[in-house]
Protein backbone atom coordinates (compact mmCIF):
# COMPACT_ATOMS: atom_id res chain seq x y z
CA UNK A 1 0.00 0.00 0.00
CA UNK A 2 2.83 2.08 0.72
CA UNK A 3 4.36 1.77 -2.16
CA UNK A 4 1.49 2.59 -4.54
CA UNK A 5 1.09 5.55 -2.59
CA UNK A 6 5.08 6.75 -2.81
CA UNK A 7 4.09 6.00 -6.24
CA UNK A 8 1.49 8.46 -7.04
CA UNK A 9 2.89 11.19 -4.81
CA UNK A 10 5.75 10.93 -7.24
CA UNK A 11 3.72 10.83 -10.34
CA UNK A 12 3.37 14.46 -10.82
CA UNK A 13 7.10 15.64 -10.32
CA UNK A 14 8.21 13.06 -13.45
CA UNK A 15 5.77 14.78 -15.36
CA UNK A 16 7.32 18.17 -14.59
CA UNK A 17 10.35 16.97 -13.77
CA UNK A 18 11.41 17.38 -17.79
CA UNK A 19 10.00 20.86 -17.91
CA UNK A 20 11.27 21.94 -14.52
CA UNK A 21 15.20 20.58 -15.47
CA UNK A 22 15.17 22.00 -18.39
CA UNK A 23 14.17 25.51 -17.14
CA UNK A 24 16.48 25.15 -14.10
CA UNK A 25 18.82 24.90 -16.49
CA UNK A 26 18.28 27.17 -19.41
CA UNK A 27 16.12 30.05 -17.91
CA UNK A 28 17.21 29.94 -14.22
CA UNK A 29 20.47 28.65 -13.91
CA UNK A 30 21.18 32.46 -16.72
CA UNK A 31 19.11 34.42 -15.12
CA UNK A 32 20.86 34.11 -11.82
CA UNK A 33 24.39 34.10 -13.78
CA UNK A 34 23.41 37.61 -15.17
CA UNK A 35 22.48 39.05 -11.76
CA UNK A 36 25.98 37.44 -10.46
CA UNK A 37 27.85 38.56 -13.47
CA UNK A 38 26.82 42.13 -13.30
CA UNK A 39 28.59 42.15 -10.09
CA UNK A 40 32.20 40.98 -11.44
CA UNK A 41 34.21 41.94 -14.38
CA UNK A 42 33.68 38.99 -16.06
CA UNK A 43 35.10 38.51 -19.77
CA UNK A 44 33.59 36.23 -22.63
CA UNK A 45 36.79 35.04 -23.19
CA UNK A 46 38.67 34.43 -19.02
CA UNK A 47 42.38 35.75 -19.10
CA UNK A 48 43.60 32.87 -17.23
CA UNK A 49 46.19 35.45 -15.68
CA UNK A 50 43.52 37.95 -14.23
CA UNK A 51 40.60 35.94 -12.36
CA UNK A 52 37.52 37.93 -12.16
CA UNK A 53 36.85 39.21 -9.35
CA UNK A 54 33.65 41.10 -7.87
CA UNK A 55 33.57 44.41 -8.03
CA UNK A 56 29.92 45.64 -6.57
CA UNK A 57 27.62 48.26 -7.79
CA UNK A 58 30.73 49.30 -10.25
CA UNK A 59 29.25 48.21 -13.58
CA UNK A 60 25.84 49.84 -12.99
CA UNK A 61 27.65 53.30 -11.68
CA UNK A 62 29.54 52.64 -15.58
CA UNK A 63 26.76 51.96 -17.77
CA UNK A 64 24.57 55.44 -16.00
CA UNK A 65 27.85 57.32 -16.71
CA UNK A 66 28.05 55.88 -20.19
CA UNK A 67 26.73 58.14 -22.61
CA UNK A 68 26.18 55.01 -25.07
CA UNK A 69 24.23 53.01 -22.55
CA UNK A 70 22.24 56.20 -22.07
CA UNK A 71 21.33 57.27 -25.23
CA UNK A 72 20.59 53.53 -26.29
CA UNK A 73 18.19 53.77 -23.30
CA UNK A 74 16.67 56.97 -24.20
CA UNK A 75 16.59 55.87 -28.42
CA UNK A 76 14.75 52.43 -27.29
CA UNK A 77 12.15 54.56 -25.06
CA UNK A 78 11.63 56.92 -28.01
CA UNK A 79 10.94 54.21 -30.38
CA UNK A 80 8.14 52.43 -28.21
CA UNK A 81 6.73 56.41 -27.71
CA UNK A 82 6.57 56.37 -31.57
CA UNK A 83 5.85 52.46 -32.26
CA UNK A 84 3.28 51.68 -29.36
CA UNK A 85 0.38 54.58 -30.18
CA UNK A 86 0.86 54.07 -34.24
CA UNK A 87 0.58 50.14 -33.99
CA UNK A 88 -2.09 50.22 -31.35
CA UNK A 89 -3.95 52.56 -33.46
CA UNK A 90 -3.44 50.71 -36.61
CA UNK A 91 -3.88 47.30 -34.93
CA UNK A 92 -7.86 49.33 -33.41
CA UNK A 93 -8.93 50.78 -36.67
CA UNK A 94 -8.25 47.70 -38.75
CA UNK A 95 -10.17 45.39 -36.56
CA UNK A 96 -12.98 47.89 -36.46
CA UNK A 97 -13.02 47.77 -39.94
CA UNK A 98 -12.94 44.16 -40.22
CA UNK A 99 -16.02 43.88 -37.21
CA UNK A 100 -18.48 45.92 -39.62
CA UNK A 101 -20.34 44.44 -42.44
CA UNK A 102 -17.72 44.86 -45.03
CA UNK A 103 -18.22 42.58 -47.50
CA UNK A 104 -15.69 39.57 -47.82
CA UNK A 105 -13.92 40.64 -44.49
CA UNK A 106 -12.59 36.85 -44.07
CA UNK A 107 -10.71 37.34 -46.87
CA UNK A 108 -9.25 41.25 -45.92
CA UNK A 109 -8.29 39.12 -42.64
CA UNK A 110 -6.25 36.97 -43.76
CA UNK A 111 -4.59 39.12 -45.93
CA UNK A 112 -4.41 41.61 -43.09
CA UNK A 113 -2.68 39.32 -41.09
CA UNK A 114 0.20 38.29 -43.67
CA UNK A 115 2.82 41.13 -42.55
CA UNK A 116 3.38 39.68 -38.48
CA UNK A 117 4.56 35.92 -40.21
CA UNK A 118 6.63 37.52 -42.25
CA UNK A 119 10.41 37.19 -40.65
CA UNK A 120 12.31 40.85 -39.63
CA UNK A 121 14.67 40.15 -41.57
CA UNK A 122 13.03 39.60 -44.76
CA UNK A 123 10.65 42.54 -43.82
CA UNK A 124 14.02 44.50 -43.47
CA UNK A 125 15.25 43.18 -46.46
CA UNK A 126 12.05 44.82 -48.48
CA UNK A 127 11.74 48.29 -46.72
CA UNK A 128 15.52 48.91 -47.26
CA UNK A 129 15.24 48.90 -51.05
CA UNK A 130 12.11 51.29 -50.83
CA UNK A 131 13.81 53.79 -48.40
CA UNK A 132 16.73 53.69 -50.69
CA UNK A 133 17.66 57.57 -52.33
CA UNK A 134 16.36 56.23 -55.73
CA UNK A 135 13.83 54.25 -53.93
CA UNK A 136 9.39 54.28 -54.05
CA UNK A 137 9.25 56.27 -51.39
CA UNK A 138 11.38 59.34 -52.48
CA UNK A 139 9.88 58.90 -56.09
CA UNK A 140 6.19 59.21 -54.80
CA UNK A 141 7.87 62.40 -52.13
CA UNK A 142 8.95 63.95 -55.03
CA UNK A 143 5.91 63.46 -57.55
CA UNK A 144 3.34 64.02 -54.94
CA UNK A 145 5.17 67.65 -54.12
CA UNK A 146 5.24 68.14 -57.84
CA UNK A 147 9.14 67.98 -57.54
CA UNK A 148 9.58 70.81 -54.89
CA UNK A 149 10.75 67.93 -52.00
CA UNK A 150 14.38 66.81 -52.65
CA UNK A 151 14.86 63.03 -51.83
CA UNK A 152 15.23 62.08 -48.28
CA UNK A 153 18.02 59.44 -46.77
CA UNK A 154 15.65 58.26 -44.76
CA UNK A 155 17.74 55.76 -42.85
CA UNK A 156 20.52 57.96 -43.64
CA UNK A 157 19.21 61.17 -41.83
CA UNK A 158 19.09 61.70 -38.22
CA UNK A 159 16.12 62.62 -37.58
CA UNK A 160 14.28 60.36 -40.63
CA UNK A 161 15.92 57.10 -39.54
CA UNK A 162 14.31 56.05 -36.22
CA UNK A 163 10.57 57.51 -37.42
CA UNK A 164 11.20 55.17 -40.44
CA UNK A 165 12.32 51.93 -38.94
CA UNK A 166 9.07 52.62 -36.62
CA UNK A 167 7.08 53.00 -39.74
CA UNK A 168 8.21 49.47 -41.15
CA UNK A 169 7.93 48.01 -37.34
CA UNK A 170 4.63 48.94 -37.10
CA UNK A 171 3.96 48.04 -40.69
CA UNK A 172 5.60 44.19 -39.64
CA UNK A 173 3.19 44.26 -36.14
CA UNK A 174 -0.06 45.76 -36.44
CA UNK A 175 -1.73 42.23 -37.09
CA UNK A 176 -0.90 41.01 -33.91
CA UNK A 177 -2.89 44.49 -32.17
CA UNK A 178 -5.60 43.96 -34.93
CA UNK A 179 -6.69 40.13 -33.86
CA UNK A 180 -6.09 40.86 -30.09
CA UNK A 181 -8.09 44.50 -30.41
CA UNK A 182 -10.86 42.09 -32.49
CA UNK A 183 -11.51 39.31 -30.15
CA UNK A 184 -12.15 42.83 -27.81
CA UNK A 185 -14.57 44.33 -29.83
CA UNK A 186 -16.58 41.13 -30.28
CA UNK A 187 -16.87 40.49 -26.77
CA UNK A 188 -18.56 44.00 -26.07
CA UNK A 189 -22.57 43.27 -25.42
CA UNK A 190 -24.65 44.35 -28.48
CA UNK A 191 -26.59 45.19 -26.28
CA UNK A 192 -24.99 48.58 -25.30
CA UNK A 193 -24.94 49.54 -28.86
CA UNK A 194 -28.65 49.30 -29.32
CA UNK A 195 -29.13 51.23 -26.28
CA UNK A 196 -27.07 53.69 -26.81
CA UNK A 197 -28.80 54.18 -30.69
CA UNK A 198 -31.99 54.53 -28.81
CA UNK A 199 -30.87 57.52 -27.03
CA UNK A 200 -29.60 58.92 -30.20
CA UNK A 201 -25.66 58.83 -30.30
CA UNK A 202 -24.49 59.29 -33.21
CA UNK A 203 -20.90 56.87 -34.79
CA UNK A 204 -18.90 58.88 -33.04
CA UNK A 205 -20.46 59.07 -29.83
CA UNK A 206 -20.27 55.22 -30.02
CA UNK A 207 -16.90 54.78 -30.37
CA UNK A 208 -16.34 57.58 -27.31
CA UNK A 209 -18.75 55.91 -24.69
CA UNK A 210 -18.84 52.17 -26.02
CA UNK A 211 -16.62 50.64 -27.69
CA UNK A 212 -13.68 52.07 -25.96
CA UNK A 213 -14.59 52.01 -22.37
CA UNK A 214 -15.63 48.51 -23.22
CA UNK A 215 -12.05 47.63 -24.54
CA UNK A 216 -10.66 49.12 -21.33
CA UNK A 217 -8.99 45.88 -20.31
CA UNK A 218 -8.01 45.09 -23.86
CA UNK A 219 -6.24 48.66 -24.51
CA UNK A 220 -4.17 47.61 -21.17
CA UNK A 221 -3.31 44.00 -23.13
CA UNK A 222 -2.54 45.67 -26.00
CA UNK A 223 -0.58 48.60 -24.92
CA UNK A 224 1.48 46.69 -22.47
CA UNK A 225 2.47 43.81 -24.77
CA UNK A 226 3.52 45.88 -27.46
CA UNK A 227 5.46 48.32 -24.99
CA UNK A 228 7.60 45.28 -23.98
CA UNK A 229 8.12 43.90 -27.60
CA UNK A 230 8.77 47.61 -28.75
CA UNK A 231 11.54 47.50 -25.93
CA UNK A 232 12.89 44.61 -27.28
CA UNK A 233 14.22 46.23 -30.82
CA UNK A 234 17.45 44.70 -31.88
CA UNK A 235 16.76 42.94 -35.51
CA UNK A 236 15.78 45.68 -37.69
CA UNK A 237 17.89 48.01 -36.23
CA UNK A 238 21.09 45.78 -36.48
CA UNK A 239 20.39 45.15 -40.21
CA UNK A 240 19.39 48.41 -41.60
CA UNK A 241 21.16 51.50 -40.07
CA UNK A 242 24.09 49.19 -37.57
CA UNK A 243 21.97 51.92 -35.21
CA UNK A 244 23.33 54.74 -37.10
CA UNK A 245 23.50 57.62 -37.88
CA UNK A 246 25.46 58.71 -35.17
CA UNK A 247 23.98 56.33 -32.69
CA UNK A 248 20.29 57.77 -33.30
CA UNK A 249 18.49 54.45 -33.52
CA UNK A 250 20.75 51.91 -30.86
CA UNK A 251 19.61 50.25 -29.16
CA UNK A 252 19.28 48.85 -25.28
CA UNK A 253 19.36 45.04 -26.52
CA UNK A 254 21.88 45.98 -28.86
CA UNK A 255 23.92 47.54 -26.11
CA UNK A 256 23.95 44.58 -24.47
CA UNK A 257 25.13 42.21 -27.75
CA UNK A 258 27.45 44.90 -27.95
CA UNK A 259 29.01 45.13 -25.03
CA UNK A 260 28.93 41.58 -24.01
CA UNK A 261 29.05 39.51 -27.04
CA UNK A 262 31.30 41.58 -29.52
CA UNK A 263 33.66 42.96 -26.66
CA UNK A 264 33.22 40.61 -24.21
CA UNK A 265 32.56 42.48 -21.16
CA UNK A 266 29.95 40.18 -20.31
CA UNK A 267 29.98 41.84 -16.54
CA UNK A 268 28.83 45.26 -18.00
CA UNK A 269 26.55 43.72 -20.46
CA UNK A 270 24.78 41.72 -17.67
CA UNK A 271 24.33 45.17 -15.70
CA UNK A 272 22.57 46.69 -18.47
CA UNK A 273 20.26 42.96 -18.86
CA UNK A 274 19.06 43.59 -15.41
CA UNK A 275 18.00 46.77 -16.21
CA UNK A 276 16.38 45.50 -19.48
CA UNK A 277 14.86 43.11 -17.40
CA UNK A 278 13.53 45.50 -14.59
CA UNK A 279 11.90 48.11 -17.45
CA UNK A 280 9.87 45.08 -18.46
CA UNK A 281 9.13 43.68 -14.97
CA UNK A 282 8.06 47.01 -13.92
CA UNK A 283 5.36 47.36 -17.26
CA UNK A 284 4.03 43.84 -16.59
CA UNK A 285 3.71 44.68 -12.85
CA UNK A 286 1.73 48.14 -13.75
CA UNK A 287 -0.14 45.96 -16.17
CA UNK A 288 -1.42 43.32 -13.94
CA UNK A 289 -2.19 46.35 -11.14
CA UNK A 290 -4.28 48.09 -14.09
CA UNK A 291 -6.23 44.84 -14.76
CA UNK A 292 -7.09 43.55 -11.49
CA UNK A 293 -8.09 47.04 -10.71
CA UNK A 294 -10.58 46.64 -13.08
CA UNK A 295 -11.96 43.49 -12.21
CA UNK A 296 -12.13 44.69 -9.34
CA UNK A 297 -14.26 47.30 -10.37
CA UNK A 298 -16.55 44.78 -11.90
CA UNK B 1 -28.11 51.49 -40.48
CA UNK B 2 -25.14 51.39 -43.14
CA UNK B 3 -25.88 53.70 -45.91
CA UNK B 4 -24.53 52.98 -49.32
CA UNK B 5 -22.17 55.59 -48.79
CA UNK B 6 -20.83 54.31 -45.66
CA UNK B 7 -20.35 50.85 -47.07
CA UNK B 8 -18.32 52.21 -50.05
CA UNK B 9 -16.47 54.26 -48.18
CA UNK B 10 -15.41 50.99 -45.95
CA UNK B 11 -14.65 49.64 -49.32
CA UNK B 12 -11.98 52.18 -50.12
CA UNK B 13 -10.44 51.87 -46.85
CA UNK B 14 -10.46 48.71 -46.95
CA UNK B 15 -9.00 48.14 -50.41
CA UNK B 16 -6.60 50.83 -49.92
CA UNK B 17 -5.51 49.10 -46.67
CA UNK B 18 -4.65 45.47 -48.72
CA UNK B 19 -2.41 47.68 -51.14
CA UNK B 20 -0.43 49.15 -47.96
CA UNK B 21 0.16 45.28 -46.68
CA UNK B 22 0.36 43.52 -50.04
CA UNK B 23 2.61 45.87 -52.27
CA UNK B 24 5.89 45.22 -49.74
CA UNK B 25 5.29 42.02 -50.48
CA UNK B 26 4.30 42.44 -54.10
CA UNK B 27 7.95 44.35 -54.68
CA UNK B 28 9.55 40.91 -52.93
CA UNK B 29 8.11 38.67 -55.19
CA UNK B 30 8.32 40.85 -58.75
CA UNK B 31 12.34 41.54 -58.06
CA UNK B 32 13.06 38.16 -56.95
CA UNK B 33 11.24 37.36 -60.73
CA UNK B 34 13.57 40.06 -62.48
CA UNK B 35 16.65 38.71 -64.25
CA UNK B 36 17.91 42.53 -65.04
CA UNK B 37 19.61 43.95 -62.08
CA UNK B 38 19.54 47.54 -64.14
CA UNK B 39 16.18 47.41 -64.40
CA UNK B 40 15.52 46.13 -60.83
CA UNK B 41 16.84 49.68 -60.05
CA UNK B 42 15.19 51.34 -62.59
CA UNK B 43 12.14 49.89 -61.40
CA UNK B 44 12.37 50.95 -58.33
CA UNK B 45 11.96 54.17 -58.33
CA UNK B 46 8.20 54.28 -59.41
CA UNK B 47 5.11 51.50 -59.79
CA UNK B 48 6.92 48.89 -61.35
CA UNK B 49 8.67 47.91 -58.51
CA UNK B 50 5.77 46.20 -57.43
CA UNK B 51 4.63 44.46 -60.52
CA UNK B 52 6.85 41.91 -62.90
CA UNK B 53 5.81 41.83 -66.87
CA UNK B 54 4.62 37.67 -66.97
CA UNK B 55 6.53 37.86 -70.25
CA UNK B 56 10.12 39.11 -68.94
CA UNK B 57 9.62 36.70 -65.73
CA UNK B 58 12.55 34.48 -64.95
CA UNK B 59 13.30 32.04 -62.46
CA UNK B 60 17.54 33.07 -62.92
CA UNK B 61 17.48 34.46 -59.26
CA UNK B 62 16.47 31.54 -57.97
CA UNK B 63 18.76 29.10 -59.71
CA UNK B 64 21.89 31.71 -58.66
CA UNK B 65 20.71 31.75 -55.39
CA UNK B 66 19.83 28.04 -54.52
CA UNK B 67 23.40 27.26 -56.65
CA UNK B 68 25.73 29.24 -54.58
CA UNK B 69 28.54 27.51 -53.04
CA UNK B 70 29.60 30.15 -50.75
CA UNK B 71 26.19 30.53 -49.76
CA UNK B 72 23.79 27.11 -49.11
CA UNK B 73 20.63 28.33 -49.32
CA UNK B 74 18.74 24.60 -49.41
CA UNK B 75 21.35 23.78 -46.00
CA UNK B 76 20.09 26.92 -44.39
CA UNK B 77 16.89 26.14 -44.72
CA UNK B 78 17.08 22.11 -43.75
CA UNK B 79 19.18 23.73 -40.91
CA UNK B 80 15.92 26.05 -39.89
CA UNK B 81 13.60 23.38 -40.31
CA UNK B 82 15.68 20.80 -38.34
CA UNK B 83 15.65 23.33 -35.53
CA UNK B 84 12.06 24.37 -35.26
CA UNK B 85 10.83 20.49 -35.66
CA UNK B 86 12.88 19.52 -33.14
CA UNK B 87 11.56 22.49 -30.41
CA UNK B 88 7.93 22.09 -31.71
CA UNK B 89 8.06 18.44 -31.10
CA UNK B 90 9.65 17.91 -28.23
CA UNK B 91 8.20 21.38 -26.51
CA UNK B 92 5.00 19.91 -27.38
CA UNK B 93 5.46 17.08 -25.97
CA UNK B 94 7.86 18.53 -22.51
CA UNK B 95 5.11 21.43 -21.82
CA UNK B 96 2.02 19.71 -22.16
CA UNK B 97 3.33 16.71 -19.92
CA UNK B 98 4.27 19.40 -17.03
CA UNK B 99 1.14 21.36 -17.52
CA UNK B 100 -1.30 18.33 -17.26
CA UNK B 101 0.53 17.15 -14.06
CA UNK B 102 -0.61 20.74 -12.91
CA UNK B 103 -3.93 21.28 -14.31
CA UNK B 104 -5.16 17.51 -13.56
CA UNK B 105 -3.19 16.22 -10.52
CA UNK B 106 -3.54 17.48 -6.96
CA UNK B 107 -0.24 17.22 -5.20
CA UNK B 108 1.50 19.69 -2.78
CA UNK B 109 3.34 22.85 -4.14
CA UNK B 110 0.83 22.46 -7.14
CA UNK B 111 0.32 25.94 -6.72
CA UNK B 112 3.60 27.30 -6.45
CA UNK B 113 4.71 25.68 -8.81
CA UNK B 114 2.03 27.25 -11.40
CA UNK B 115 2.63 30.37 -9.89
CA UNK B 116 6.47 30.19 -10.38
CA UNK B 117 5.83 28.86 -14.34
CA UNK B 118 3.77 31.83 -14.81
CA UNK B 119 6.15 34.47 -13.07
CA UNK B 120 9.02 33.06 -15.21
CA UNK B 121 6.67 33.97 -18.50
CA UNK B 122 8.14 37.57 -18.39
CA UNK B 123 12.06 36.76 -18.52
CA UNK B 124 13.17 38.41 -21.89
CA UNK B 125 15.45 35.96 -23.59
CA UNK B 126 17.59 38.78 -24.71
CA UNK B 127 18.48 39.57 -21.40
CA UNK B 128 19.81 36.01 -20.80
CA UNK B 129 21.57 35.16 -24.31
CA UNK B 130 24.62 36.47 -22.95
CA UNK B 131 25.31 34.71 -20.13
CA UNK B 132 23.84 31.12 -22.05
CA UNK B 133 26.50 31.68 -24.92
CA UNK B 134 29.12 31.40 -21.69
CA UNK B 135 27.46 28.14 -20.51
CA UNK B 136 27.22 27.05 -24.19
CA UNK B 137 31.07 27.75 -24.05
CA UNK B 138 32.06 25.73 -20.92
CA UNK B 139 29.80 22.30 -22.81
CA UNK B 140 31.76 22.65 -25.88
CA UNK B 141 28.37 23.40 -27.88
CA UNK B 142 28.30 26.67 -29.87
CA UNK B 143 28.03 26.05 -33.56
CA UNK B 144 26.26 23.27 -32.73
CA UNK B 145 22.38 21.95 -32.98
CA UNK B 146 21.57 21.43 -29.45
CA UNK B 147 22.78 25.01 -28.71
CA UNK B 148 19.72 26.27 -30.76
CA UNK B 149 17.35 23.95 -29.98
CA UNK B 150 17.87 22.16 -26.05
CA UNK B 151 17.84 25.40 -24.30
CA UNK B 152 14.15 26.23 -25.86
CA UNK B 153 12.10 23.15 -25.26
CA UNK B 154 10.77 24.08 -22.11
CA UNK B 155 9.15 27.26 -22.09
CA UNK B 156 6.87 28.58 -19.61
CA UNK B 157 4.47 30.39 -21.83
CA UNK B 158 3.77 27.12 -23.55
CA UNK B 159 3.42 25.15 -20.25
CA UNK B 160 0.58 28.12 -19.31
CA UNK B 161 -1.11 27.87 -22.80
CA UNK B 162 -1.83 24.11 -21.99
CA UNK B 163 -1.88 24.39 -18.08
CA UNK B 164 -5.19 27.01 -19.24
CA UNK B 165 -6.75 24.63 -21.86
CA UNK B 166 -6.07 21.49 -19.69
CA UNK B 167 -7.81 22.92 -16.72
CA UNK B 168 -11.31 23.89 -18.88
CA UNK B 169 -11.63 20.08 -19.66
CA UNK B 170 -13.96 18.48 -17.57
CA UNK B 171 -13.13 16.27 -14.85
CA UNK B 172 -15.46 13.60 -15.89
CA UNK B 173 -13.34 12.70 -18.93
CA UNK B 174 -10.62 11.12 -16.77
CA UNK B 175 -11.92 10.18 -13.53
CA UNK B 176 -13.94 7.24 -14.71
CA UNK B 177 -10.52 6.18 -16.86
CA UNK B 178 -8.64 6.55 -13.60
CA UNK B 179 -10.83 4.52 -11.38
CA UNK B 180 -10.67 1.87 -14.24
CA UNK B 181 -7.02 1.38 -13.24
CA UNK B 182 -5.72 3.80 -16.37
CA UNK B 183 -2.72 5.64 -15.60
CA UNK B 184 -1.45 8.80 -15.66
CA UNK B 185 0.09 8.89 -18.74
CA UNK B 186 -2.19 6.87 -20.66
CA UNK B 187 -5.02 9.28 -19.19
CA UNK B 188 -2.01 12.24 -20.59
CA UNK B 189 -1.73 10.47 -24.08
CA UNK B 190 -5.16 9.09 -25.12
CA UNK B 191 -7.70 11.12 -23.57
CA UNK B 192 -6.40 14.95 -22.63
CA UNK B 193 -4.15 14.76 -25.49
CA UNK B 194 -6.25 14.63 -28.14
CA UNK B 195 -8.65 16.49 -26.99
CA UNK B 196 -6.11 19.00 -27.12
CA UNK B 197 -5.49 20.17 -31.15
CA UNK B 198 -6.70 23.75 -30.70
CA UNK B 199 -3.56 24.39 -27.53
CA UNK B 200 -1.33 22.06 -29.80
CA UNK B 201 -1.77 24.22 -32.53
CA UNK B 202 -1.28 27.41 -30.70
CA UNK B 203 2.02 26.65 -28.76
CA UNK B 204 3.29 24.69 -32.51
CA UNK B 205 2.31 28.00 -34.28
CA UNK B 206 4.01 30.57 -31.92
CA UNK B 207 6.68 28.76 -31.36
CA UNK B 208 7.23 27.74 -35.02
CA UNK B 209 7.40 31.59 -36.19
CA UNK B 210 9.61 32.54 -33.36
CA UNK B 211 12.50 29.75 -34.31
CA UNK B 212 11.90 30.48 -38.32
CA UNK B 213 12.36 34.01 -37.48
CA UNK B 214 15.20 33.44 -34.70
CA UNK B 215 17.85 36.08 -35.33
CA UNK B 216 19.94 37.17 -32.11
CA UNK B 217 20.80 33.79 -31.13
CA UNK B 218 21.97 32.15 -34.18
CA UNK B 219 23.72 34.91 -34.20
CA UNK B 220 25.77 34.95 -31.26
CA UNK B 221 26.01 31.10 -31.07
CA UNK B 222 26.53 29.99 -35.09
CA UNK B 223 30.08 30.43 -36.24
CA UNK B 224 29.54 28.84 -40.26
CA UNK B 225 27.32 27.71 -43.02
CA UNK B 226 26.76 24.53 -41.16
CA UNK B 227 24.09 25.22 -38.64
CA UNK B 228 23.55 28.22 -39.11
CA UNK B 229 19.61 28.99 -39.84
CA UNK B 230 18.11 30.99 -43.01
CA UNK B 231 17.09 33.90 -41.41
CA UNK B 232 20.49 34.87 -40.38
CA UNK B 233 21.75 33.68 -43.12
CA UNK B 234 19.78 36.12 -44.53
CA UNK B 235 21.05 38.59 -43.12
CA UNK B 236 24.76 38.13 -43.59
CA UNK B 237 23.57 37.70 -47.90
CA UNK B 238 21.99 41.37 -47.05
CA UNK B 239 24.69 42.85 -45.34
CA UNK B 240 27.48 41.48 -47.68
CA UNK B 241 27.66 44.71 -50.43
CA UNK B 242 26.75 45.62 -53.00
CA UNK B 243 23.05 44.02 -52.78
CA UNK B 244 22.38 42.24 -55.46
CA UNK B 245 18.24 42.57 -55.06
CA UNK B 246 17.26 40.23 -57.58
CA UNK B 247 19.15 37.11 -55.25
CA UNK B 248 18.18 39.03 -51.68
CA UNK B 249 14.95 38.78 -52.97
CA UNK B 250 14.62 35.30 -54.71
CA UNK B 251 16.45 34.65 -51.15
CA UNK B 252 13.83 36.50 -48.98
CA UNK B 253 11.05 34.53 -50.93
CA UNK B 254 12.51 31.24 -50.25
CA UNK B 255 12.66 31.35 -46.74
CA UNK B 256 9.15 33.20 -46.47
CA UNK B 257 7.52 30.70 -48.95
CA UNK B 258 7.35 27.65 -46.32
CA UNK B 259 5.92 29.50 -43.76
CA UNK B 260 3.25 31.35 -46.42
CA UNK B 261 2.36 27.99 -47.12
CA UNK B 262 1.52 26.44 -43.59
CA UNK B 263 -0.22 29.69 -43.46
CA UNK B 264 -2.50 29.29 -46.15
CA UNK B 265 -3.39 25.85 -45.52
CA UNK B 266 -3.67 26.59 -41.12
CA UNK B 267 -4.84 30.64 -41.45
CA UNK B 268 -7.49 29.74 -39.27
CA UNK B 269 -5.38 28.49 -36.48
CA UNK B 270 -2.78 30.95 -37.11
CA UNK B 271 -5.38 33.95 -36.04
CA UNK B 272 -6.62 31.79 -33.22
CA UNK B 273 -2.87 31.49 -32.00
CA UNK B 274 -2.29 35.43 -32.24
CA UNK B 275 -5.42 35.96 -29.85
CA UNK B 276 -3.98 33.15 -27.41
CA UNK B 277 -0.74 34.65 -27.57
CA UNK B 278 -2.55 37.99 -26.25
CA UNK B 279 -3.42 36.93 -22.99
CA UNK B 280 0.29 36.67 -22.19
CA UNK B 281 1.96 39.08 -19.06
Amino acid sequence: MLAVRQQTALRPWLFIGPALALILLFLILPFVLTMAFSFSDQRLVPNPNVPTEWIGWRNYARIFENEDFVRTLLNTAYFTLLVVPLQCGLGLAVAMLINTKLPMRQLFRGVYFLPTIISMVVVSVIWFSLFQLDGFFNTALSSLSFGLLNPVDWLGNPKTAMPAIVLMSAWQGFPFQMVVYLAGLQSINHDLYEAARLDGANRFNEFWHVTMPGLLNTHILVVMTTTILAFKLFTQVELLTKGGPSGVTDTLVRFIYLTGFRQGKVGVAAAAAVIFFLIVLVISLIQRRLVKEERAVE
Amino acid sequence: MSTKVERLFLMVIAIALLAFVLAPLMLMVATSLKADEQQILLDFGNLKAFWVNPADMSLENFRQVLNDKTSPVPRYLMNSALIVVCIVFFGVFVNSLAAYALARISFPGRNFVVMGVISLIIIPMEALAVPMLLMMNQIGWVDTYQAQIVPFIAHPFSIFLFYQFFAKIPKDYDEAAYLDGATHFKIYSQIIMPLSLPAIATVSILQSLEYWNAFLWPLMVTRGANVRPVSLALAQFFGTPPPVWGDVMAFSVLMSAPILIVYLLFQRWFIQSAMGSGVKG
